[in-house]
């Protein structure tokens, strides 16, 4: 589903974020990114949305090399990529509702199916009871749930998140990992970044290890270990 | 689906509008300074066009003719003056009506009235030239002087020309400056006002610029991002067209009471209300330009994630 062909990112300064960067992640895996900060893994997200673009290699989604899209093309492939990061990055003038159904408009859905879909989504997450409120007015566990909701409304066929329990708790930490888990249950594929340790042991799924803007490791059924 | 998008654009940038007040607040303020600079201009205008009149129809050739000169032939003159171009009016002032004004102007002055009673009536007919424009009163004075007359026929009966040529000279080149500096004081007023607009626009937008990231990465295409703040701006356009609209009226009333004693000061509030119309269109025009404008060309740098 994902494929990274020999992908070089270095930045003015000759600062090197990746490195000759390989690997494929195949449709329905749950594939966590593991390394230091600096180590590139937020860098190897920002190719997938599109967000920067590789100097050297290739990145394809499907069949598709996403930095040969033209302009137009970039928010279609984003529709189809749900992304949760580490500061949430709602809209902070919007209410949980609206935060979730801005995404599904954009998306081009009806009133009708947005009707619909959001109270449900918002229940799947656990804060039906948080419709209206902003994000000012909720925890961090909340926050990060409801950018769960707006990634997986528009049922996506991959969902990536950089560093989505590093804000958190560790009650809320899990909880989002049982979020995510159910989530590839359901056929969706998966891509996590993170630093925690425990997030990586209770998984048990392929860890795939940075270092330098290098993959160093990469093991189907891993353990953190830097 | 196309109706969908707008109605949401729209909707989303009322909201907005509505929950970022203190952005809003600042938006309308300058777009409201802005236009009222438009809207003060447009009144000094007409203030400036209004009192050049003024000046310009106190200035007019002055036709003396020799006393001998039957009525018949300085209106044989005047009507020949009527037909040249650029004259506006020719007022005749008969020989008699001359006397009666001189006696009127020195009635306290005995010794000239006394002399005058011995003399009899000195005076010529007279006739007072005016022109659209100060410019033609050098063509009218040519013309009188016979010099645009092959016949000759017109010089004979006149005694005397009066035409202040340096006066006339120096008010056209006094209406001439003030319209252009008035013009360049306009264009660089107008432009500070439209730059500090844009700069504050520039700002309220940079302070949304991590929630355009966020619109772009969850996959809203360029115009779904963009609307809601041109919106945004198309509102606070409009909404500074009325608080200026409104601001002008007193503004002018302060002028009119402070130029009273000059002009008398009716002219500029009847230009006010009489263009009420006129001065809020242009007002709501440019406000809304701006407004959108603005957004759309702050918005650019941000959206190209």
């Amino acid at each position: 589903m994902i494929y990274f062909d020999k992908v070089s990112k270095i930045y003015p300064g000759d600062a090197v974020a990746l490195r000759d960067v390989s690997f494929a992640v195949e449709p329905g895996e749950f594939v966590s990114v593991v390394g230091h900060s600096g180590a590139g893994k937020s860098t190897l997200l920002k190719m997938i949305l599109a967000e920067d673009r590789p100097t050297a290699g290739s990145v394809f989604f499907e069949s598709t090399d996403i930095h040969n899209l033209d302009k137009k093309q970039i928010p279609q492939l984003r529709r189809r990529i749900g992304s949760v990061f580490q500061d949430f990055r709602l809209l902070p003038n919007k209410t949980a509702y609206e935060n979730i159904a801005f995404t599904m408009e954009a998306s081009g859905r009806t009133d009708e199916e947005i009707n619909s879909d959001v109270p449900h989504i918002l229940e799947l997450v656990g804060l039906e009871n948080k419709m209206w409120s902003f994000p000012r007015e909720m925890s961090g566990g909340e926050r990060q749930r409801i950018a769960i909701a707006r990634a997986i409304v528009n049922q996506p066929d991959l969902l990536i998140a950089d560093e989505p329990t590093g804000n958190l708790d560790p009650v809320n930490t899990h909880d989002i990992i049982q979020i995510f888990k159910k989530i590839n249950e359901i056929g969706t594929t998966v891509i996590l970044t993170t630093h925690n340790k425990s997030v990586i042991d209770s998984l048990g799924r392929r860890v795939i290890t940075m270092e330098e803007g290098q993959v160093v490791r990469d093991d189907k059924s891993g353990r953190y270990s830097i | 689906m196309l109706w969908t998008h707008v109605r949401r654009i729209v909707k989303s940038g009322l909201v907005n509008f509505w929950r970022n007040k203190v952005v809003a607040i600042a938006s309308v303020f300058v777009i409201t300074v802005t236009l009222f600079v438009i809207g003060g201009l447009i009144m000094a205008s007409a203030f400036l066009n209004a009192s050049l009149n003024e000046i310009q129809a106190k200035v007019d050739v002055s036709v003396t003719f020799n006393p001998d000169v039957a009525e018949a032939d300085v209106l044989a003159v005047k009507q020949s003056l009527e037909t040249q171009p650029g004259v506006t009016a020719v007022t005749y002032t008969s020989r008699e009506d001359e006397l009666k004004n001189f006696r009127e102007l020195h009635k306290d002055n005995s010794l000239l009235i006394q002399s005058l009673d011995e003399l009899g009536n000195p005076f010529g007919a007279r006739l007072s030239v005016r022109a659209a424009d100060p410019s033609h009163y050098e063509a009218i004075a040519t013309f009188l002087e016979g010099k645009n007359d092959e016949s000759g026929a017109l010089v004979a009966p006149i005694d005397k020309i009066t035409f202040k040529k340096d006066l006339v000279d120096r008010l056209i080149g006094l209406i001439d400056a003030t319209r252009k500096v008035g013009l360049a004081v306009s264009v660089v007023l107008i432009a500070m006002s439209v730059l500090v607009t844009f700069n504050t626009i520039s700002l309220a937008i940079y302070i949304s610029r991590e929630e355009i990231s966020v619109m772009r990465l969850v996959g809203a295409g360029d115009n779904y991002v963009r609307g809601p703040f041109m919106v945004e701006g198309l509102v606070a356009g409009i909404l500074s067209a009325f608080i200026a609209m409104i601001l002008l009226y007193p503004a002018v009333i302060w002028v009119k009471d402070a130029t009273a004693s000059v002009y008398g000061g009716v002219t500029l509030v009847s230009y006010y209300l009489s263009n009420f119309a006129q001065i809020f269109l242009i007002l709501l025009g440019s406000g809304m330009i701006l407004g959108t404008v603005s957004s759309y060309l702050a918005i650019r740098k941000y959206i190209k994630i």
